[in-house]
């Protein structure tokens, strides 16, 4: 699992904060888990001050990965003379191997793939990387983020009250286009700033045998702005998918009801997609 | 009394003795006329795009011949060439990266811009003539971020355009590397980089050159299924107005800025002439003598009459707000169109042979500028063809007409016409 607060991490379902993360951790482990803390987001200079204790204070609870973005974080491991795995997310600039592979030679032992890559471009960058992947197999993605707080001045240009009113996720806000009013994408604003997220959800569960097959070696569920129901069975039918095609990788078939459960609970207004997987894109 | 006079005034506004390290100014040049523009108006060094590995797909962009003219003819001014390799590679991009950053070496280009390690790296081990300076599209806004560029071998960072003044401050106190940083222009509203709006609209890579600006486009806003906006009201938008920060070049300057930066390597020859003309005399003048260096009205003037979009401060002094989004329907045009270039003058007749980019004839009242803020304006009266032929019209774009002006003008003025 991934975890976190939004003093380090970006867009985290929820902050667990330092009196809770340790606990949070023990627990994951207990449970058999891995627990990952993130702290990718972009920092500012003053945003810098709490890093090297809250590194030394995750590493000391026992965080399996620290996951980062931003190079300071790695100053700050170096510093504060943590041992700790070190995890590459560099949202969608992550998007090749070779550039993998310096981070891997600055510590990294994981490289957290861009959404927007194909399955070819996915295949190739496992095969060329010494990194463990990580590929995005479900739910929102975010497509724009801004540190500036774009509700909050929208809300201002038109003389709404917005700032008695909660921004935040959750509150169900959404932006359409004219020529896509089909595309409703979310969007909230927090701490960090403005985040944009995908109009559709993720959903590679059918492609899960091509990803183990090109070994990628994390499967990662977004499981931000879902209800608890939703992300139970979005988990219960990957776990479903892999321990079968753990089991017995030759004899592995799909089942629809893995599916089925998912979108028994999937929004309707939003389309399950199979992302970037199959796209060819063009600049 | 007279030395706690000076002493005051050469301390300046921040409490600190004036940084006399004069910046660079450092300009886009879309095409090789643009450079030429460009450095002849004053850049100290301009970027451009090579036909690989840059974030303008849709520019003209440099052949490596036209690279090394380029660079052969910005030498004559003692100016610098730099090219953006700040693409994000995907897999199939990284074959042919060594070879193409050893071909900018080998013609004279003094710095890349690059974003993606992989080019940085690749750089440093292979085309150790070149210098790598990290792009914007990094998003660096930390000294711990800078600092760990710079150990890796890195002599330059240019800022993400998220970065405040006082943070540049910050910045500088903690790392002693060259910080360049956006100064005009249009600027993402996304951190650099992290946008992915074009992928998803139009299948176009935004962090390859494929940015369509989908940021730029209205959007409603919906909440509990709603539109917030009633029909009368604007619609929600991402788009930011254009950074201008000609009103700050003290501050810029004694943040220890090492260069400051013009946007627009898609902006027409009238704009790249215009704005680095005004921030050439502005830097200038407060170099000569900071102590009694004034904001001229002329300056904010010449930008404005290149600008279309309303112009602010960005992050430097504040986090942007409401009023530094374009949610307005239409974006104006500028208010001035280039309507020709000089290429001779004979100062005996008085005649100028201009060439046309832009339609204009007799009686018409049009603007000639040049480098250091020459102006003047000029009623054109009889004009004709190189032959000698009347012309009640300049027409043909490139056509080469000879008309009289009041005032002598030099290869490379502009002449140009209000747009009413």
């Amino acid at each position: 699992m991934l975890i976190g607060e939004s003093r380090f991490g970006m867009r985290l379902p929820g902050d667990i904060g330092d009196s809770d993360i340790r606990g949070a951790i023990a627990r994951a482990h207990e449970l058999g888990a891995k627990a990952y803390v993130s702290a990718d987001k972009l920092f500012r200079n003053d945003e810098l001050a709490g890093l090297p204790d809250y590194l030394r204070l995750i590493a000391d609870a026992g965080a399996d990965a620290v996951v980062f973005g931003d190079p300071a974080v790695l100053m700050c491991v170096r510093e504060a003379g943590v041992e700790l795995r070190l995890h590459w997310n560099a949202e969608m600039t992550g998007t090749n191997a070779a550039t993998a592979g310096f981070w891997g030679r600055r510590g990294a032992v994981r490289a957290v793939l861009a959404k927007e890559l194909n399955e070819e471009e996915i295949t190739s960058f496992v095969r060329e990387s010494s990194l463990e992947a990580q590929v995005q197999v479900h739910g929102m993605t975010n497509i724009y983020y801004s540190r500036r707080n774009l509700l909050q001045s929208y809300m201002d240009h038109i003389g709404r009250e917005a700032h008695i009113v909660d921004l935040g996720p959750d509150r169900g806000r959404f932006l359409a286009e004219a020529e896509r009013p089909e595309e409703k994408l979310p969007i909230y604003e927090d701490a960090n700033g403005t985040h944009v997220m995908s109009s559709d959800d993720i959903c590679l569960l059918e492609a899960l045998p091509e990803l183990l097959a090109a070994g990628v070696r994390s499967m990662y569920i977004e499981s931000l702005l879902k209800t608890e129901a939703y992300n139970l069975a979005v988990i219960r039918g990957y776990r479903a998918a892999m321990d079968a095609w753990a089991a017995d990788p030759e004899g592995y078939v799909f089942r629809e009801e893995w599916l089925e459960a998912i979108r028994e609970h999937q929004d309707p207004l939003r389309e399950l997609s199979f992302g970037f997987l199959y796209k060819e894109q063009v600049y | 009394m007279t030395n706690a006079v000076l002493d005051t005034a050469a301390r300046g506004r921040t409490g600190k003795r004036y940084r006399l390290d004069k910046p660079e100014l450092l300009a886009p040049a879309g095409n090789l006329e643009k450079l030429r523009i460009a450095v002849h108006y004053g850049a100290d060094a301009v970027y451009i795009g090579g036909q690989k590995y840059g974030l303008r797909s849709n520019a003209d962009n440099f052949s490596i011949d036209e690279m090394r003219e380029g660079v052969e003819f910005a030498a004559r001014y003692g100016a610098k060439v730099f090219v953006a390799t700040n693409i994000y590679a995907h897999q199939e991009d990284l074959e042919g990266v060594a070879d193409y950053l050893r071909q900018l070496e080998s013609v004279g280009i003094a710095a890349i811009i690059a974003a993606d390690p992989y080019i940085v790296e690749t750089a440093l081990r292979e085309a150790p003539g070149l210098e790598v300076h990290l792009s914007t599209q990094q998003s660096t806004m930390n000294w711990q971020a800078v600092k760990f560029w710079k150990e890796e071998g890195l002599p330059r960072v240019v800022l993400a355009r998220e970065t405040s003044m006082e943070e540049i401050r910050e910045i500088k106190k903690h790392v002693d590397i060259e910080i360049e940083a956006f100064i005009h222009g249009a600027m993402c509203s996304s951190v650099s980089g992290r946008c992915v709006l074009s992928n998803h609209f139009t299948d176009r890579d935004s962090n390859r050159g494929g940015c369509c600006q989908s940021c730029r486009w209205k959007y409603d806003l919906h909440e509990g299924g709603l539109a917030v906006a009633n029909a009368d009201e604007h619609q929600f938008t991402m788009g930011s107005k254009d950074l201008c920060m000609i009103r700050h070049i003290p501050d810029l300057i004694e943040a220890g800025v090492d260069s400051f930066k013009i946007e627009g390597r898609m902006k027409s020859i009238h704009y790249v002439a215009s704005v680095v003309n005004a921030y050439r005399q502005a830097i200038d003048a407060y170099m000569a003598d900071p102590e009694s260096y004034a904001l001229k009205q002329e300056w904010i003037d010449e930008i404005g009459k290149a600008a279309n979009r309303p112009l602010n401060t960005g992050f430097f002094y504040s986090k942007p707000g409401a009023g530094e989004h374009i949610y307005e329907p239409e974006e104006k045009p500028a208010p001035y169109d280039f309507a020709a270039i000089v290429q001779e003058y004979d100062e005996a007749s008085g005649i100028a042979v201009v060439q046309q980019r832009s339609p204009f004839k007799p009686g018409m009242e049009v603007e000639f500028i040049g480098p250091g803020g020459r102006a003047f304006t000029q009623r054109i009266d009889e004009m004709t063809d190189e032959e000698g032929n009347p012309l009640t019209v300049a027409r043909h774009p490139m056509q080469r007409i000879r008309l009289r002006t009041d005032q002598p003008v030099r290869t490379w003025d502009l002449m140009r016409k209000r747009l009413l």
